[in-house]
């Protein structure tokens, strides 16, 4: 097993990794999964329509077949029941893995998530530990409608006893999930529904990615671009476009939002002195707010413009295809933002 | 566990209560407490059916069961005061305690919410092929969260080794029970799982653990879960100020001419399995003991402020 450093999982330039092969992002996630459940007995999976269907976006394709029904197991459409009952086991030893079907129906589950999950290792006198991975399939851009579609993550920031980890590409997606499944804690693992069909390159062999160390994409010196998940991506393409026009921005990917590695950003913004902060849940009370408060509590004096938010408008997602686009940062909005700051 | 055992712990968990009421009377203690006088009989005559190494989840009105599991008074006394010795070490209360070397996986200050935690800890015991059981209780008004729903019915799919008894204390805090629930009881809704609901009354300590050691012989070998419901009362109010209002004084006259621990006593001198003597020997053992209890927590040191900060990860 080795921890792969950062530099070496770039998803840009590919060439920069030695041995790798492509895989989609979902069969990244599938092969962490498989990874661990080889290595590790206790770890198990329960969710809707993970079994014979293989989940409802593929990631648990074929498990069912190399695992049985025991260590694969589908359940009925109870989502508090099902995170409740996982607290319970993972407080017994077991290392649960829930699929949440859409983020979206976290909502059912909150009680359990934030009231138990989150709270019985401190109110039980450090007693109990409580492994257990949610992975919750996040975010719009397939027009599935306003309930299958949010991205929700900020809530769970402000949740202390959770882990809130977002991979941007399959290479983390397989090494951030890892070591959330080996981790003591309660971890929201989003898996972002467009970035399923992405076909990546990824390093050959096992490996995992500590959770709370962000990742330069690409380095720069005229803005910084601060995002994770769908919209590190979008911030890459932006970084291009910028590129175009002479404007150097270095992109930073969180890759996870709890823990928080604010010092590499921080470290950025003290070298550009101008940053955007990107996200696909919508601005008010989001990740990019609390982001954006710890740069000037630790960098105000670096900032040489205001900082910058590209987000999802308040609003419900659309479901008409072309709204549904209009309302979701996309690379262009986010170079439009840095333009405008570099400008200043 | 005796029957002489039960009784003891019976009177462990009437004179623990009683002074925790006391204690907040006199504002010793702060916070709130959902003191469960009255309702022993339920707590341990489940325990009594229980192996040492079986789980118990409990609910906000905890005490009881803690005490019933084996818990011992003088740490649950000191988690109420707040202090490092506690169980939780100051950090949980009345409503987060637990102590899992015993098989207590803690009281638990949302309705329901300890229900599907059971569960989850009756399939971790089947994945391991394990012979332990988990009892979960939690009162009528659980019965109507969703996640009582939902986890029956995932128990009794799966044969869960659980056991789930209602404590119907009839008042959900102030609502009755015939304004809240639905159908002709809780555990008529056993039927609907196709597992077996019992009805028992709940202040009997006998019918209690009949009852609780059939579920835990079924979910032993594989049979799957069982509803017991007890019926019982509070004699007590809902928590700390609340004033009775919505049930009269001679309801509650009626209830503690069905005390549960005379009636255990009353069955012991009959069998001879204690004289009248030993019965009220047992009763200032435990006397002594709660004091001790008492004494032990307030000499107990509370933990520096600073390590509020620390346990939220492991």
């Amino acid at each position: 097993m080795m921890e792969v450093a950062a530099s070496e999982v770039r998803g840009a330039p590919e060439a920069a990794v030695p041995r790798a092969r492509e895989v989609y992002f979902t069969e990244a996630l599938q092969e962490a999964l498989a990874e661990e459940m080889r290595r590790d007995p206790e770890v198990f999976l329960l969710g809707e329509d993970i079994g014979v269907y293989g989940g409802c976006f593929g990631v648990t394709r074929g498990l069912l077949a190399e695992f049985g029904p025991e260590r694969v197991r589908d359940t009925p459409i109870s989502e508090a029941a099902l995170v409740g009952m996982a607290v319970g086991a993972a407080i017994l030893g077991a290392r649960p893995v829930v699929e949440v079907m859409f983020m979206d129906f976290v909502t059912l589950a909150m009680d359990q998530l934030v009231n138990h999950a989150a709270k019985f290792r401190y109110v039980y006198g450090e007693q109990a530990r409580v492994p257990l991975v949610l992975r919750c399939p996040a975010g719009a851009g397939r027009a599935y409608g306003a309930t299958h579609s949010q991205s929700l993550e900020a809530w769970f920031l402000h949740v202390p006893g959770l882990k809130v980890v977002a991979p941007a590409t399959a290479a983390d997606a397989k090494g951030l999930l890892k070591s959330a499944i080996r981790d003591d804690n309660p971890v929201i693992f989003i898996e972002n529904k467009v970035l399923y069909q992405s076909r990546e390159r990824i390093p050959e062999g096992e490996y995992a990615i500590p959770l709370g160390q962000a990742r330069r994409v690409c380095e720069g010196g005229d803005v910084t671009l601060v995002a994770y998940s769908r919209m590190a991506r979008e911030a890459e393409r932006a970084a291009v476009l910028l590129a175009e026009e002479g404007v150097s921005a270095e992109v930073i990917d969180l890759r996870t939002l709890a823990p928080l590695d604010i010092g590499t950003v921080v470290e950025s913004v003290a070298k550009t002195g101008r940053v955007v902060l990107v996200e696909e849940g919508t601005r008010t009370g989001g990740a990019c707010a609390e982001i954006g408060v710890q740069i000037f509590e630790h960098a105000w004096d670096s900032l040489d413009a205001p900082i910058r938010r590209v987000t999802t408008p308040d609003i419900p997602i659309p479901f008409a295809p072309e709204l549904e686009a209009a309302v979701i940062p996309a690379a262009a909005d986010i170079a439009a933002a840095a333009r405008a700051l570099v400008e200043t | 566990m005796t029957a002489v055992e039960s009784y003891k712990r019976m009177w462990r968990i009437r004179l623990f209560e009683e002074v925790v009421d006391r204690l907040f009377g006199e504002g010793v203690l702060r916070g709130t407490s959902h003191l469960c006088v009255g309702q022993e009989a339920t707590a341990v005559g489940t325990c009594a059916a229980l192996r040492p190494d079986d789980y118990v989840t409990s609910t906000h009105r905890g005490h009881g069961h803690f005490l019933a599991k084996g818990g011992d008074p003088r740490r649950l006394m000191a988690e109420l005061f707040g202090k490092a010795t506690g169980y939780s070490r100051g950090r949980g209360g009345s409503q987060h305690m637990a102590c899992f070397e015993i098989g207590f996986l803690g009281s638990n200050g949302i309705t329901g919410g300890g229900i599907p935690v059971a569960t989850g800890a009756a399939l971790a015991l089947q994945r391991r092929r394990e012979e332990r059981v988990v009892a979960c209780f939690f009162g009528e008004g659980a019965a109507n969260q969703g996640v009582f729903h939902e986890s029956l019915n995932m128990a009794a799919l799966w044969k869960l080794p659980a056991i789930y008894v209602c404590e119907n204390n009839l008042y959900a805090m102030s609502t009755p029970v015939g304004g809240a629930l639905a159908g002709p009881g809780v555990a008529a809704r056993a039927a609907g799982y196709g597992v077996p609901g019992a009805l028992v009354d709940g202040n009997d300590i006998f019918a209690v653990r009949a009852a609780a050691s059939e579920a835990a012989a079924r979910a032993r070998c594989g049979e799957g879960p069982t509803l017991i419901e007890c019926r019982t009362y509070r004699l007590l109010g809902h928590s700390r100020g609340d004033r009775r209002v919505y049930r009269t004084r001679e309801e509650e006259a009626e209830w503690r001419a069905r005390d549960p621990i005379p009636r255990l006593r009353d069955a012991l001198l009959r069998s001879g399995e204690v004289t009248a003597l030993e019965a009220e020997r047992i009763r200032e053992e435990v006397e002594l003991e709660i004091r001790d209890a008492v004494a032990f927590a307030r000499e107990s040191p509370a933990l520096p402020v600073e390590a509020a900060l620390e346990g939220v990860y492991a």
